[in-house]
């Protein structure tokens, strides 16, 4: 079969890109597009490490076919700095020790932020189900969490 | 050294590799390509034991785009009968793990390989390789495979003077235990059994081999230890060292699983083949099925003290599942049970059990958890016999400087009665519990290691610092020798960057593993650098024309000391790095170390849990641990190795387990159905570090990494007996298992 061409958008930039039907949206990032920070750690939906947003949405982009970026917003742990100014979950992250090997850190960090977007004071608890779906082997979630907690008091005090 | 003195030893700096690891950046194994590269997929054997009779590769050869086949006969041989040690690793065991040769001892071992222009070819290929395989019976569970009528692995392989399962043997032995428990006036004696748990890293194993017609080769791979990699593809396809150079990837976790090669050899043979690179990565599934869990096990612990509460004689038997070839950790399981305590006499036996599932590889305290479980259960158990406190139990028997342990050493000054007595004095341990709660306790011991490291510390041209080791670093070790070079030096941290060499830019470093890393490169760390430092006093005396013995390092400067004190204004790095050229050269210094004097790591952990009556989920409330890591060079880093170790132990304990068919295979190879713990499962993981200086090493540093997986397994089993008052005695401690308990059937 032919392959499908694709016009998308990747963390802003018009992208287009050409790929067999059944890839998944993880492939062609990892693959042709070069763009390896999302990680593949099951390949089922089951880790979290291959996070992306979908027009906003948090989805695993392993469950996600490429076809289905046509004029979509895609956005990648790759988009998340902005020039050299960190975001402030990745600044965090690195004061507060939040990530040890860092292979799940890319999934949790673009999670993090679609919380914080969507719920900018979320309790522990709120946030620990919202992490639910990206699985971290090295820290036990507690700097994690804990990172997530203070950047939330701090952009809702940098917003006020 | 004087703590108050110090300005980064003991600081939370940020990790130099941190911002390549939170921008997505970091390459892990997975994450390179090369020009002309292609993939390589593994066929593996959908029985757990048989007799491969034949392997027919001519179909898939002739598919296009495949570009190389491979199979055993590729591979080195290494007969099964001789023992080829390379480190702990027998190479007779790991040709045959790599790739099946006489028969398929699991289900997904490697019979074949293939190259190919695309993975969707390289999977079509697979399906066309024809293996005739003799199926055989087969056993996985660890007291099946030691029947009378077990089926048997290896014939070679005999115990007792008949052929079994039963491998190996180890055992410690201290005083006269018979007489021990004869003068005890209390004995428990239980029987425990643990599943098999894997290492859980995110990253699957992969790699990207070339091989050049002259036969230089590079190796790009996730691993524990570059040098392990180069040093097994070495023996298993006969290249020399020198031609072989690995270079590590970023690693995505390892926890031990990773302290040995799975891939590289046959992407190794596959791109020899082939003329181009090749990657390979597993699939999580094939991680499940194929890499190394570790050990099931089934032990029996028995204690004996008397009635104020000394312990006088205590005996376990340790049989761990090695899984398809021999290996169990039963030095771990013998070695750190009793290690804890000063008992007069012990008897400890390990066994190593072969059976047809994947070949075990080190998990974090490889043995140690399983052999923690049943004693700290047990002693709990003494302690309520007893109507002891069981931290108070624990205090009166810890083993402390000067103590006689069974597994050989007498102990130099140790940490653990103060992992003891901080818990006694925490407001954890007398928090009120509420209906259903309960609360356990557990401690817990591994050797740590040193060995053999190297570094490099460069002085740029500029002032700056280079410092290379050949440790990859898994959980942070960077920032801990950025915190000590710049310490040493009196230079701010962030003038100090941390690289890990490859095998051809780093001397000779053994694997990060065993809880050495931080502990072993400090120490050639720290010898470079005050290498360094004579250096440049040299050059700032050769500047001003005085004795090198004249010139004191403080402060980041070079200072005219003695009779020239205030004679001349200081020199900086930066000084005198500029007139590095003029004044003798580069500055640099290396140091190559097999390094000794790792002691022993302590800790003790308190659990509270919850039980749900109506679904009999366990869930964790509150949890500290309290560990003697010597010296926390860099205390975050420490922190979130405890909370690490408890968080897989907390998975053991409640939720965690292979699971396997009626077909001998694993049922539940993936992250939906093997049940690590998520983040709304845990509470807060609490720390508190003890800081009870080794006085063998520079820093005062003890290994952390392992210790933190072995109390937690006990601690939640004692905690869930304190909320139900009742024990159980094996793991996972699984809602079918609880409700099992709560409403028996015949209720």
């Amino acid at each position: 079969m032919a392959k499908l061409h694709v016009s998308t958008t990747i963390n802003g930039e018009p992208t287009e890109f050409l790929c067999e039907p059944s890839q998944s949206m993880l492939d062609v990032l990892r693959g042709p597009l070069g763009l390896t920070g999302s990680k593949e750690g099951c390949g089922s939906g089951d880790c979290g490490a291959c996070t992306i947003t979908l027009d906003g949405r948090l989805v695993c982009s392993c469950l996600v076919l490429a076809a289905e970026a046509q004029d979509r917003e895609i956005r990648t742990i790759e988009g998340m700095a902005e020039g050299d100014r960190l975001h402030p979950l990745q600044q965090k992250f690195l004061e507060m020790a939040a990530l040890q090997c860092g292979i799940c850190t890319p999934g949790v960090l673009m999670a993090a932020r679609t919380l914080l977007e969507q719920n900018p004071d979320p309790t522990e608890t709120e946030a620990r189900f919202w992490l639910a779906g990206n699985l971290c082997r090295c820290t036990g979630y507690d700097k994690i969490i804990r990172a997530v907690l203070d950047t939330a008091a701090e952009m809702r005090e940098a917003a006020r | 050294m004087n703590v108050q003195a110090n300005k980064w030893i003991g600081q939370r700096t940020i990790r130099p590799d941190g911002a390549d690891k939170v921008t997505g950046r970091a390459a892990y194994a997975a994450d390179t390509t090369m020009p002309g590269m292609i993939w390589g997929k593994i066929l593996r054997s959908p029985h757990p034991h048989a007799c491969i009779r034949s392997i027919d590769t001519s179909k898939a050869e002739a598919l296009p785009g495949v570009k190389a086949v491979m199979t055993a006969r590729d591979l080195v041989d290494f007969p099964i009968d001789k023992s080829v040690m390379l480190g702990i690793q027998d190479m007779r065991w790991m040709c045959r793990n790599v790739m099946a040769r006489e028969k398929a001892l699991f289900a997904g071992h490697p019979v074949a390989a293939v190259a190919a222009t695309s993975e969707a070819i390289a999977s079509e290929a697979l399906k066309l390789i024809e293996v005739e395989y003799e199926v055989l019976p087969w056993v996985i569970d660890v007291e099946e495979a030691m029947k009378p009528d077990a089926p048997i692995l290896h014939d070679h392989i005999q115990f007792e003077g008949k052929p079994s399962n039963i491998a190996g043997k180890l055992e410690h032995k201290l005083g006269d235990v018979e007489a021990g428990f004869a003068a005890a006036e209390v004995v428990v004696e239980r029987s425990f059994r643990t599943k098999p748990v894997h290492q859980g890293y995110i990253e699957p194993h992969a790699c990207l081999v070339s091989v050049l017609p002259d036969g230089k080769t590079t190796i790009w791979s996730s691993s524990q230890g570059q040098f392990m990699v180069r040093a097994m593809c070495a023996h298993l396809t006969g290249l020399p060292q020198n031609d072989i150079r690995a270079i590590q990837a970023e690693i995505g976790g390892g926890f031990g699983g990773k302290t040995i090669i799975y891939l590289e050899p046959v992407a190794l043979v596959l791109a020899r083949k082939s003329g181009r690179p090749v990657k390979m990565a597993m699939t999580r599934e094939e991680v499940f099925r194929a890499s190394g869990p570790t050990s099931g096990s089934y032990s029996t612990v028995r204690i004996g003290a008397t009635r104020d509460g000394r312990i006088l004689a205590a005996k376990g038997t340790f049989y761990l599942q090695a899984g398809a070839l021999p290996g169990s950790p039963i030095r771990g399981a013998a070695g750190c049970a009793f290690a804890p305590y000063d008992i007069p006499n012990v008897h400890s036996l390990g066994f190593d059990v072969v059976s047809n599932r994947s070949k075990v590889a080190a998990y974090r305290a490889p043995g140690a958890p399983i052999g923690a479980y049943a004693v700290e259960c047990v002693l709990d158990e003494l302690a309520e016999a007893l109507k002891m406190d069981p931290l108070q139990l624990r205090l009166k028997n810890a083993a402390r400087q000067g103590t006689k342990a069974a597994h050989g050493p007498t102990y130099p000054r140790i940490g653990f009665e103060e992992t003891i007595q901080a818990a006694l004095e925490h407001p954890h341990y007398r928090a009120p519990l509420g209906p259903n709660q309960g609360r356990g306790v557990a401690s817990g011991f591994w050797f740590n290691a040193g060995g053999e490291s190297s570094a490099q510390v460069n002085i740029t041209e500029d002032g700056n610092v280079v410092v290379t080791t050949g440790h990859p670093d898994i959980g942070g070790s960077r920032a801990s020798t950025a915190n000590i070079t710049a310490e040493l030096l009196g230079i701010d941290y962030r003038k100090v960057s941390v690289l890990i060499g490859d095998t051809s830019t780093i001397g000779f470093s053994n694997l990060t593993g065993g809880s050495r890393v931080t502990y072993a490169s400090a120490m050639v760390v720290t010898q470079s650098t005050e290498k360094v430092i004579r250096t440049l006093c040299e050059r700032a005396a050769k500047i001003w024309k005085i004795d090198p013995d004249a010139v004191v390092w403080e402060d980041g400067e070079a200072r005219p000391a003695g009779d020239n004190a205030g004679q001349f204004p200081p020199l900086t790095l930066a000084q005198i790095a500029a007139r590095a050229s003029e004044t003798g050269g580069p500055i640099g210094a290396g140091v190559q170390l097999n390094t000794t004097g790792a002691e022993g790591g302590f800790a003790t952990h308190i659990c509270d849990v919850e039980v749900d009556p109506e679904l009999g989920t366990v869930r964790v409330l509150r949890y500290t641990s309290f560990q003697d890591v010597g010296r926390a060079i860099h205390p975050s880093y420490v922190e979130g190795q405890m909370q690490g170790g408890v968080a897989q132990g907390i998975g053991w304990a409640l939720s965690e387990e292979y699971i396997y068919d009626k077909q001998g295979r694993v049922d539940n190879p993936s992250f939906l159905d093997y049940r690590m713990p998520v983040c709304s499962d845990l509470p807060m993981l609490d720390t508190v570090i003890i800081e009870v200086p080794n006085p063998k090493h520079p820093q005062g540093v003890r290994g952390v990494g392992e210790v933190p997986l072995v109390p937690p397994l006990a601690a939640v089993a004692n905690a869930i007996h304190d909320a139900l008052g009742h024990r159980f005695y094996s793991l996972p401690m699984s809602p079918p298992k609880v409700l099992a308990v709560l409403e028996p059937a015949d209720a």
